[in-house]
């Protein structure tokens, strides 16, 4: 069965087809990069598999579950455009409040575990509203680690990011990876991405232009995809 | 246990990020002082006609009121996209609206708690005279203003002009709940308790009360994901 199944999933707006047709897999331990121009449905898809809104035609599974069921949600960790954690709460109280909402045994352990993974752990106390933003970033990085998930959609996760960042992201999602753990991210960032990806999917206006192995070509030579199958 | 439990996280998330920024509160609580006393110019506090109508001029500042924390209730988690880490959170859109509900709740019931006082004064009215049975009513109304208000809070959230489609959208559902409130807050405030002749006021308030916060728990996940 697969981590990620995409079948056939059209998402409109109004008449307008944002998704046509779409059908994808990922299977346990992989790691899809969703690449595309600006407005291609990569963000639209991604929210959709996270659950945020529900297809027009067609069907997501996790791991052959529904993603608005209770259990499949636990099993997965977004970070969207923004970083979804609350300015007016410390960095401790932020984490300890999702542990909180995804059940996990000892909140506050597990966020102080992640505030250290992350390298926050000397400013758990500080008011996000007073981080720097590669700081605001790692946190939206341990609040999407936090609950271990099994599937992590990433919508350009290394947009805005500073190397630290950066640095810590990749080592997180290559232990996730080698954990058996899924990965689909969506990028501008076509070199940081295909260093991890082990899949390529490329969406141009809503449909899927090539979807297959990410190869050594790739990696060499990010703008290969878009120059064999993207529009001109 | 778990829903209930869910729904203590959401309550104390939110009034903790309330009472840390004290946006909607200290807004709110101006608003309503400022309104009672700009009443109490236009209405002369001896006339018996004032006392007679103050209970209705009581819960429309209520409902002003309440409208300014129920505008933040679920725009407070736009900045940053956190309405997206909920939604995508294991938490039944139930818990999560029930959690917001009981927080803004508390927040509207501590506001009508200190205007009280100062709509004594300003309205020359001995509003204690019938004190429980008032804070029933107190309790029964702003629970009603609640349910309507924090499900359109969610509803409007992501419209432009959500402050003003709140009041407009959620005044028309609320008239049967406010005019229950303002009948019986009318009678209590003169000092007669709730009798015969009032108590389906006092019906009408429950029933708005059961049947709306059935629906909203009922639609709050359609409301949120579509």
């Amino acid at each position: 069965m697969s981590a990620v199944a995409v079948e056939g999933v059209w998402k409109f707006y109004g008449d307008y087809p944002a998704l046509r047709d779409i059908k994808l897999e990922a299977g346990a331990g992989a790691c899809l990069a969703l690449i595309g121009r600006n407005g291609a449905g990569k963000t639209t898809l991604l929210r959709a598999m996270a659950g945020f809104s529900r297809p027009g035609r067609g069907r997501i599974l996790i791991f052959g579950n529904e993603p608005r069921e209770t259990a499949t949600r636990r099993r997965i960790g977004f970070i969207g455009h923004g970083i979804s954690v609350y300015d007016e709460l410390s960095a401790l109280e932020n984490l300890t409040l999702y542990a909180r909402l995804y059940g996990l045994s000892d909140p506050r352990a597990r966020a102080l575990e992640w505030l250290a993974r992350t390298g926050l752990e000397k400013v758990r106390d500080g008011l996000v509203r007073e981080f720097s933003r590669g700081m605001r970033q790692r946190l939206a990085v341990a609040r999407a680690f936090l609950h271990d998930p099994s599937v992590l959609l990433m919508d350009e996760p290394f947009t805005a990011l500073d190397d630290r960042a950066i640095a810590v992201l990749q080592s997180l999602l290559r232990d996730a990876l080698a954990r058996g753990k899924t990965v689909i991210l969506s990028t501008h960032q076509l070199r940081e991405a295909l260093e991890l990806a082990s899949d390529v999917a490329l969406l141009v206006r809503g449909r899927v232009a090539f979807h297959g192995p990410c190869t050594p070509e790739m990696a060499a030579d990010p703008g290969l995809v878009y120059a064999r199958y993207g529009e001109a | 246990m778990e829903f209930l439990r869910l729904t203590m996280v959401v309550l104390f998330k939110d009034l903790r990020a309330e009472l840390r920024t004290k946006e909607a509160i200290n807004a709110s609580f101006a608003f309503a002082l400022v309104i009672l006393v700009l009443f109490s110019f236009a209405f002369d506090p001896e006339e018996d006609t004032t006392k007679a109508i103050s209970g209705g001029l009581l819960w429309i500042v209520f409902a002003f009121a309440g409208t300014l924390v129920f505008n933040r209730s679920f725009a407070r988690e736009l900045p940053n996209d956190c309405l997206d880490a909920l939604v995508a959170a294991p938490i039944p859109g139930a818990a999560l609206f029930l959690g917001k509900a009981l927080a803004n709740y508390l927040l509207v019931l501590a506001i009508e708690l200190v205007s009280l006082p100062v709509f004594g004064i300003f309205y020359n009215v001995h509003w204690t005279r019938q004190f429980p049975q008032l804070m029933l009513v107190l309790a029964l109304g702003t629970w009603g203003l609640t349910v309507i208000g924090t499900v359109f809070s969610a509803l409007t959230v992501n419209i432009r002009l959500r402050e003003v489609m709140l009041p407009m959208l959620t005044y028309p559902i609320l008239a049967p709940a406010l005019m229950a409130a303002m009948q019986l807050t009318m009678q209590l405030i003169q000092g007669n308790a709730i009798g015969p002749e009032t108590v389906r006021w006092l019906n009408l308030l429950i029933a708005f009360d059961v049947a709306f916060t059935a629906v909203s728990l009922y639609l709050v996940e359609t409301v949120l994901v579509g």
